[in-house]
């Protein structure tokens, strides 16, 4: 640790309750931390980006007493910035503001510069300036169905925006609300939500309403996504027309998490949790499940987690990196951070005794980075 | 010409260039509303964090116009008069 990287590093990036944490390593394995940077503010969404030849975190900040706000930086966390008018802020027309940003989405490498985020009160915006200027989507901000769309128990959020990196297609999720499709960049959307459950509604089959946890691509198949639903864990092959379950094969259909592999067909990683009575992991065992045959059969990933965990995970507080094998991190509500250099065969814990985990993500470094300076109180163990 | 003075805590007077009290001259008694924004106009981010978008006082964010709380007040439009003293406060809320 603490030395130059000279060809390629990673960056991980956790989100909590009360402030960021990030962390650079050589190997996956020895983590360098520094934090807690905006200490007393959670952290909910991140955005690693790093196209244009350099590396920008972005971050939603939201402090309970002084609001949300959008950060970035382009020297791993050494200095901060925040645009001054403020990157997300709802147009005077709209009587709205903005509450919490829910996901930040840097776009394909076709589209440098383009950012994507969702937010509360339900919305999506787009960035075209690498996140320091964002665009209310008034497709959707205007859609008739907006009235109909409830509150989740975090609050009423576009938490998934999954972007096709070749074409004009667009998904989202929302709790509740569930999955909504555009077929042009953004500028219409339609509720694509056919067999996934609403049991907590008198219709449990409607149109949209559903609590769509998070949705994710499949990276090699045009058209395949999988979704994590509030009960249910599904995929689907015509690009939203219709879902199927998958859950079988699951200790439980209940979870936030969805990650998919960032180029191999038909591996997804959950993190299934017993509900809706008891929100943790089934009899309290952690663990990952992988499948590797598009929800076909699921693999029970637990080698390096604890041999009891009462906490739960949240949607965004897992992630996976681009790197051969892919690495697979998560971090639970009792601050416990676990990575994985090998999609999640073993795991090793990174940190712990933070703040919640809200939000984790990774990426290469391409290139010589200097590694964040160390702090101990960002160890945590 | 008369002052009213704004006093800032500690964690929001990095967004005002380090200063802890803020002076708007005034010739008469004006609003906290149009006082926040004239005083701001130089530190959006300070204005960003004491109200939001549609420009109400965000939710843990206290102002004091002579020891009173403005929500007991008029709000936002409580008038404050020259020699006066405006205090920002946050609330005690959080855990």
């Amino acid at each position: 640790m603490g030395c130059m990287a000279t060809a390629a590093s990673f960056v991980l990036a956790i989100g909590t309750k009360k402030g960021l944490w990030l962390a650079t390593s050589q190997d996956r394995k020895q983590w360098s931390f520094s934090g807690p940077h905006f200490l007393m503010s959670e952290i909910p969404s991140i955005g690693i980006d790093t196209r244009n030849g350099r590396t920008r975190i972005m971050v939603g900040v939201r402090s309970e007493h002084w609001g949300p706000t959008v950060a970035h930086s382009d020297d791993l966390g050494a200095t901060w910035t925040e645009p001054e008018q403020g990157a997300i802020t709802f147009p005077e027309d709209t009587g709205a503001a903005l509450e919490r940003i829910w996901q930040i989405y840097p776009d394909a490498e076709s589209r440098p510069g383009v950012v994507w985020a969702g937010a509360e009160p339900i919305s999506v915006w787009k960035s075209t300036d690498g996140g320091e200027h964002f665009e209310l989507n008034r497709g959707l901000w205007d859609h008739p169905h907006r009235s109909e769309w409830g509150a989740g128990y975090g609050g009423a959020a576009a938490h998934s925006i999954v972007v096709n990196p070749v074409g004009d297609n667009v998904h989202i999720a929302m709790s509740t609300g569930g999955v909504y499709r555009s077929l042009d960049g953004g500028t219409s959307w339609e509720p694509r939500n056919a067999g996934i459950s609403a049991y907590f509604m008198p219709d449990p089959n409607p149109e949209f309403g559903q609590c769509v946890h998070k949705i994710a691509a499949d990276a090699a198949v045009e058209g395949r996504l999988y979704a994590q639903n509030h009960h249910g864990v599904y995929r689907t092959d015509d690009n939203g027309e219709h879902w199927e379950s998958i859950a079988e094969g699951l200790p439980a259909d209940f979870g936030f998490v969805m990650l998919t592999h960032p180029r191999r067909e038909g591996t997804a990683w959950v993190v299934p949790l017993k509900a809706d009575g008891e929100r943790i992991p089934p009899e309290g065992k952690l663990a990952v499940h992988r499948t590797d045959d598009a929800g076909a059969t699921w693999k029970r990933l637990d080698s390096g987690l604890p041999a009891s965990e009462y906490n739960s995970v949240l949607r965004d507080a897992a992630a996976v990196d681009s790197a051969e094998p892919a690495g697979v991190y998560f971090g639970t509500r009792g601050g416990a951070v676990y990575a994985s250099a090998d999609e999640g065969e073993t795991f090793t814990e990174v940190a712990s005794h933070l703040p919640d985990v809200l939000c984790v993500r990774a990426a290469i470094i391409r290139g010589t980075a200097r590694p964040v300076p160390e702090t101990v109180a960002a160890r945590g163990a | 010409m008369p002052d009213i003075s704004v006093v800032l805590p500690s964690v929001l007077q990095p967004l005002a260039g380090g200063q802890s009290i803020l002076t708007a001259p005034t010739d008469g008694p004006v609003t906290v509303a149009t006082l926040l924004e004239s005083l701001t106009g130089d530190y959006p981010v300070l204005g960003r964090r004491l109200r939001d978008e549609t420009g109400a006082l965000r939710r843990y964010v206290n102002i004091y116009v002579n020891g009173e709380e403005v929500r007991r007040l008029q709000g936002l439009e409580t008038e404050v008069a020259a020699g006066q003293e405006v205090l920002i406060i946050q609330s005690v809320a959080g855990g």
